[in-house]
């Protein structure tokens, strides 16, 4: 079944808060294999004239990929869930991550198509402060595989 | 090693021209469409995605399980896309010295990385270049990136600030 052209528009609100930690992103940043001093060291960081360590670029699928997943699950969207897999990936940032960073993510759904029996959906993850400061826009596509496909 | 480090790089904004360009910050006004960043290989192990899985939270069977890998069409347990993103992202943040530099970053995941049951690992070259200068001090990178000679993300661009 095609992907209904009018689910572009809806949004889902923010679930819960996500709390950025150093511990996290020296995690994911050894994760990555990325040893870059700016996301352990605050005064390698401060000397690039960052307040605080900063997360590296993909760090938000921590929370995003959650939210967008949780948007594809609806029922009434209609994506098969269990035949779904990760399409495109994009991160705009109006400003760095950093610790303390407390973020609610809404999600909306900026596309929706269906070709070859693959459904395609689009979900624009807009990641925002408490107090409303936009940080980051995760936007990312996923595929609902043609059932064809199943072996 | 990674060397996105603020004391191996000239601040002062001169562009030097030397032996050690790879390791000059790059400036706006010194890198033009055409301008090569240096390639890298990067090498991704078992071990590799299993520490992914942990810090990104992503634990989909077929990151780790071979049998499951296998029993859905896949030649062997494969990495994360994501896994493969952020690795490749670090040829642009390296490159540029301060990652928050990295305002915009995008990719489609075109072919997966399988990822063998050995100490050897799946090596992925990555390739990228200055596609254009844009207004604002900004510039596009494309990357390209490679894994037993085909390329495992498409439309991967990044737009960066110089300063």
């Amino acid at each position: 079944m095609a992907l209904d052209a009018s689910l572009v528009g809806r949004t889902y609100p923010p679930g819960r808060v996500y709390e950025v930690s150093r511990e996290k992103i020296r995690e994911f940043a050894d994760a990555v294999g990325d040893s870059c001093p700016a996301y352990r060291d605050p005064e390698a960081a401060k000397a690039l004239g960052h307040p605080d360590v900063i997360a590296p670029p993909t760090f938000p699928i921590i929370f995003s990929l959650e939210a967008a997943l949780a948007a594809a699950a609806d029922p009434t969207v209609g994506v098969d869930y269990a035949r779904l897999v990760h399409g495109e990936q994009r991160f705009q940032y109006s400003r760095p991550i950093r610790p303390g960073d407390r973020l609610r993510t809404t999600v909306e759904i900026v596309a929706a198509r269906t070709m070859a029996g693959n459904d395609m959906l689009t979900l624009a993850c807009s990641s925002s402060t408490e107090e409303g400061e936009h940080v980051v826009t995760a936007t990312c596509m996923v595929v609902g595989r043609a059932p064809e496909d199943a072996t | 090693m990674s060397d996105c480090d603020e004391q191996q790089v000239p601040t002062d904004g001169e562009h030097k021209r030397t032996t050690s360009a790879v390791n000059a910050r790059p400036t706006w006004g010194g890198v033009e469409k055409g301008t090569q960043l240096p390639p890298r290989t990067y090498v991704l192990k078992r071990a590799d995605l299993v520490r992914y899985a942990g810090a990104s939270g992503d634990f989909n069977v077929i990151h780790w399980n071979e049998r499951v890998a296998r029993s859905v069409g896949l030649p062997n347990v494969i990495a994360h896309g994501m896994l493969t993103m952020g690795t490749v992202a670090r040829v642009v943040t390296d490159w540029v010295g301060d990652p928050a530099a990295m305002v915009d970053y995008g990719v489609r995941f075109t072919r997966p990385v399988p990822v063998p049951d050995d100490d050897v690992g799946a090596s992925v070259e990555v390739t990228a270049a200055v596609t254009e200068k844009l207004d604002d001090g900004l510039v596009r990178v494309t990357i390209k990136a490679v894994h037993d000679g085909q390329t495992v993300l498409g439309k991967a661009i990044a737009t960066v600030r110089l300063p």
